[in-house]
């Protein structure tokens, strides 16, 4: 890895310059990563320019974290690790928890408590699935559908992804395993509470490819969170699933013919890590921000720009209007309790273990 | 004409040395300038392009995370029959136990839980769940040795009972607040002699809190695997009794007291962390991954694995590599042929339009070279989906039907068309350049010899031409067997190449081994390519230009 090493000297010494003038013991520049696009925008404006008005510290915005954990171990060797905050989902915390790759947390030492009082800890409760992750939002991927190609009777459960005979045309489905197989034996008749004690039989996992495999003809594979809004908004599948956040805006903000299926979302988690190995005053940086960024207002303001749900119980009630639009955003959250009458919450234990195995099988399947 | 006897011998330079040398040196120094001159480019080359090459193709065979966080207990397993369908002996666990500790302390754990999962499916959380419960498992010792003497609570007196007499005074003469470095411990070979075990886990100890975790030894309290060794060191029948140290009488105290102490059995303690701890097959998988160098990897990516009686074929709903490699090559070749096709026309075109014609049509062929990668197969999407204007247009005069629209994206045939117009200008430009070269009097000359335009053509021009499509289809082959972008974006599920997993390994699986030998094999097949390409064709045969 001599040529990662090579370009990360060089970064180096660009932050290194950057800390010669450090105030105090916390580095006056800091590198934060995130997944750009409308979502670093919300970020932006609810935490990056308050915290850098208050402070006066310099955010470098890099949207790397589609890659982040492979960037992390190549830094982590070259033992030169040039981010100080980055933004991943769960299971890619889990992960860089266990390479050694992120700093362990501990919520009620390094977390805002909420405005009563409620500790850290108990404030963000279970979601709180890794010793190095402190999570922002809970956001869901779930189906959108336009409304003109459905007929009179419009989907209400996530099993019309299968009927082909009541909803014809394409559905999109992300290209890999995880929800897919879940939904599957979802609608194969498995019980909600017993789905992942039949995934992890080979037999199970067989039964929700054979599922897959009666619609694989009918099927746009997607792998970038912005093919199903393209496929829906040209009409080239009825159905697809994606993240909430990104149907919303094709619904409220480009007005399009497409509304929400909500039945059997799978919630999931994003948040942020801190890399390990930093210096004392970057780490001390970071640990300012993320103690500023994730208390009870500001996760609550992230809100007003974008539609997932703040990961503090006591931010709930302080989701206010969208910034632009005006509108409420509480129904708009995959947490409102219209939304959520049933949910999935993506098992992150199970994926750990099953996901190298059943991705090994999926692949094959698909490629068959 | 005595002078002339001096100069039967080898010939002399105005310096007095033989001129043969006075040459060498003259030459070696215009090597060495030569040399000089290219030193720069070579030793990038070789720091920015070979090194890291290599660097990423020898992580196909490399295992050290195995035995180098195992080592003990794959030090033990060798001796173990894996084929006898019982699990390892109780000194297995209790080597287990010893290194799960190390490795939990190091943060080591999770990271080999993940490699062996890439093997055997749950090993990942059977690690992290052991390494949450390690600490209490040896406790037991530690509980009984503290409660029966407060004496062995304290870190200091440990660092007494083990430190050399050295250490310690360099210890005691050390200010924790001048910045300088705690002295590096040092063991007392008095009690490393007594006390083997202890003194080996205790050296452990001290290295990881002084060099890894950066803190002071004197502040510190013991692990619970000190205790442990101690034990073991006690139930072993050490013999202090000679020893005068510090902590020389507690340390005879509890000689006497440990024999009655509670003791733990490992094999017992970790079935009750997770009965996978009993399943032969984790300790199997362990085995066969405990050399430092594998195979695993490049089986893996020829749809084999590793089993105890060696290796065999995976089962074929888990095969996928050969079937991509296969599909990689054949379309790859197809898309070199349309590019021949499409291509060989436009550059005897361009060869033979005048010069002003040709110059603005060759702007044509750039313009998309110049065009970013991701909006040219981003507008292939707009272009051919179901939805598309291609579909509309035909829609649109009735050639097909509208319930009926052809599928020209998300499978082979939109990744054929995308990659075909994007490595399109890498077969024209090369074939231009031989075909200017090529005097359009040659062919006149054979049509005044009674030569049909076909048979002028082909029997005249075209074998002048094959240089051009020589160089034309190395270049649109090797760079489209690589190609992951488009095949990922327009590619659908069979349209994907070996390179989507290459990245899918990289990025997201993070199995860097396999990803290492899949890219290994690709780089074999490309190169082996290229020598049945020089043995049938002729390397000599190939040109850019001129």
């Amino acid at each position: 890895m001599k040529l990662t090493k090579t370009l990360l000297a060089s970064t180096a010494l660009t932050v290194a310059a950057g800390m010669a003038v450090a105030d105090g013991h916390m580095a006056s520049e800091m590198t934060i990563v995130s997944w750009g696009g409308a979502y670093s925008n919300s970020q932006q404006q609810a935490y990056h320019n308050p915290y850098a008005e208050k402070t006066g510290v310099e955010i470098i915005n890099d949207e790397s974290s589609a890659e982040a954990v492979a960037k992390l171990r190549a830094m982590n060797e070259a033992g030169n690790v040039t981010w100080d905050v980055v933004d991943v989902v769960a299971a890619d915390a889990i992960r860089l928890c266990d390479e050694g790759l992120a700093m362990e947390i501990d919520p009620d030492e390094h977390l805002a408590a909420a405005p009563d009082g409620t500790s850290a800890e108990d404030d963000f409760g279970d979601l709180l699935v890794s010793d190095c992750f402190i999570p922002q939002i809970v956001y869901s991927t779930t189906f959108g559908y336009r409304t003109d190609m459905v007929g009179d009777t419009p989907p209400t459960s996530v099993c019309a992804v299968f009927d082909t005979e009541t909803y014809p045309g394409k559905r999109s489905l992300e290209k890999r395993p995880i929800n897919n197989m879940e939904w599957a034996l979802i609608c194969d008749g498995v019980p909600k509470d017993e789905v992942y004690d039949v995934l992890e039989t080979a037999e199970g996992q067989q039964q929700a490819l054979d599922k897959l495999a009666t619609i694989k003809d009918d099927v746009v594979w997607w792998s970038a969170g912005a093919d199903t809004p393209q496929l829906l908004a040209d009409g080239e599948v009825v159905m697809g699933s994606t993240y909430n956040g990104r149907l919303f805006s094709v619904i409220e903000e480009q007005k399009q013919p497409v509304a929400m299926l909500w039945d059997a979302q799978v919630f999931d988690l994003d948040g942020w890590i801190i890399p390990a190995g930093l210096s004392d005053e970057r780490k001390a940086r970071a640990l300012d921000y993320i103690y500023f960024a994730t208390d009870t207002q500001r996760l609550a303001d992230q809100a007003k720009y974008i539609s997932y749900g703040p990961a503090r119980a006591s931010s709930a009630p302080l989701v206010g209007q969208h910034a632009d639009l005006g509108i409420d955003m509480a129904p708009h959250m995959p947490t409102d309790p219209d939304n959520a009458k049933n949910t999935f919450l993506y098992n992150y234990e199970f994926w750990a273990d099953y996901r190298d195995d059943i991705d090994a099988k999926f692949q094959a399947w698909l490629a068959q | 004409m005595t002078d002339t006897a001096e100069h039967t011998g080898p010939m002399m330079a105005a310096d007095g040395t033989t001129l043969k040398s006075s040459l060498n040196r003259a030459l070696r120094r215009q090597k060495l300038r030569a040399l000089g001159l290219i030193a720069p480019l070579l030793i990038f080359v070789l720091v920015t392009f070979i090194a890291p090459i290599a660097d990423m193709l020898f992580r196909s065979i490399e295992n050290q995370i195995v035995s180098e966080t195992l080592p003990r207990t794959t030090a033990v397993l060798a001796e173990w029959d894996g084929d006898s369908g019982e699990i390892p002996s109780p000194e297995t666990f209790e080597a287990l136990y010893k290194d799960m500790f190390v490795a939990k302390e190091r943060k080591l754990h999770t990271r080999l839980g993940s490699r062996l999962n890439y093997e055997l499916t749950g090993v990942s959380s059977l690690f992290r769940k052991s390494g949450r419960k390690i600490e209490d498992m040896g406790e037991v010792y530690q509980d009984q040795f503290e409660d029966f003497d407060k004496f062995w609570k304290d870190g200091e007196n440990w660092n007494a009972l083990m430190g050399s007499e050295d250490w310690l005074q360099a210890q005691n003469a050390w200010d924790p607040k001048s910045g300088d470095k705690q002295p590096p411990f040092e063991l007392n070979e008095a009690i490393s002699g007594l006390l083997p075990e202890t003194s080996e886990a205790f050296q452990t100890y001290a290295d990881f809190v002084q060099n890894e975790d950066q803190k002071n030894l004197a502040k510190q309290d013991p692990w619970a695997l000190i205790y442990s060794a101690l034990y073991n060191d006690i139930s072993a029948g050490a013999d202090v009794s000679g020893y005068s140290g510090p902590g020389s009488a507690e340390l005879l105290a509890a000689m006497g007291a440990a024999t009655e102490f509670e003791t733990v059995d490992y094999a017992a303690a970790f079935e009750e962390v997770d009965k996978d701890w009993h399943d032969v097959e984790v300790w199997q998988t362990i085995q066969t991954y405990s050399p430092e160098f594998t195979s695993g990897y490049f089986l893996n990516a020829v749809d084999m694995k590793k089993s105890p009686d060696g290796a065999e074929m995976r089962p074929e709903n888990e095969q996928l590599y050969i079937k991509l490699f296969i599909r990689t090559l054949f379309m790859s070749l197809v898309i070199t042929g349309s590019c021949i096709l499409l291509g060989y026309p436009v550059g005897w075109i361009l060869a033979n339009l005048p010069a002003r014609t040709a110059n603005l049509l060759m702007i044509l062929v750039l313009l998309p070279f110049w065009t970013s990668l991701l909006v040219r197969t981003s507008a292939w999407k707009v272009m051919l989906q179901q939805q598309g204007v291609i579909n509309d247009t035909l829609v649109w005069l009735g050639v097909v039907a509208d319930d009926s629209r052809l599928a020209l994206i998300n499978n082979q045939t939109g990744t054929i068309i995308a990659m075909t117009h994007i490595l399109l200008p890498f077969m024209i430009l090369p074939l231009y350049s031989v075909m200017k070269t090529i005097p359009p009097s040659y062919l006149r000359a054979a049509k005044s010899l009674g030569a049909t335009n076909w048979t002028a053509f082909w029997r005249v021009y075209f074998p002048q031409s094959v240089p051009g499509i020589g160089a034309g289809s190395i270049l649109v082959f090797i760079l489209s067997i690589g190609y992951y972008i488009t095949p990922e974006l327009v590619g659908g599920t069979t349209g994907t190449f070996i390179s989507n997993r290459i990245a899918y390994h990289i990025s997201s699986s993070l199995n860097w081994g396999l990803a290492a030998a899949l890219g290994a094999i690709l780089l074999a097949v490309v190169l082996g390519l290229y020598w049945a390409y020089d043995r049938i064709v002729g390397i000599d045969n190939v040109k850019l230009g001129g």
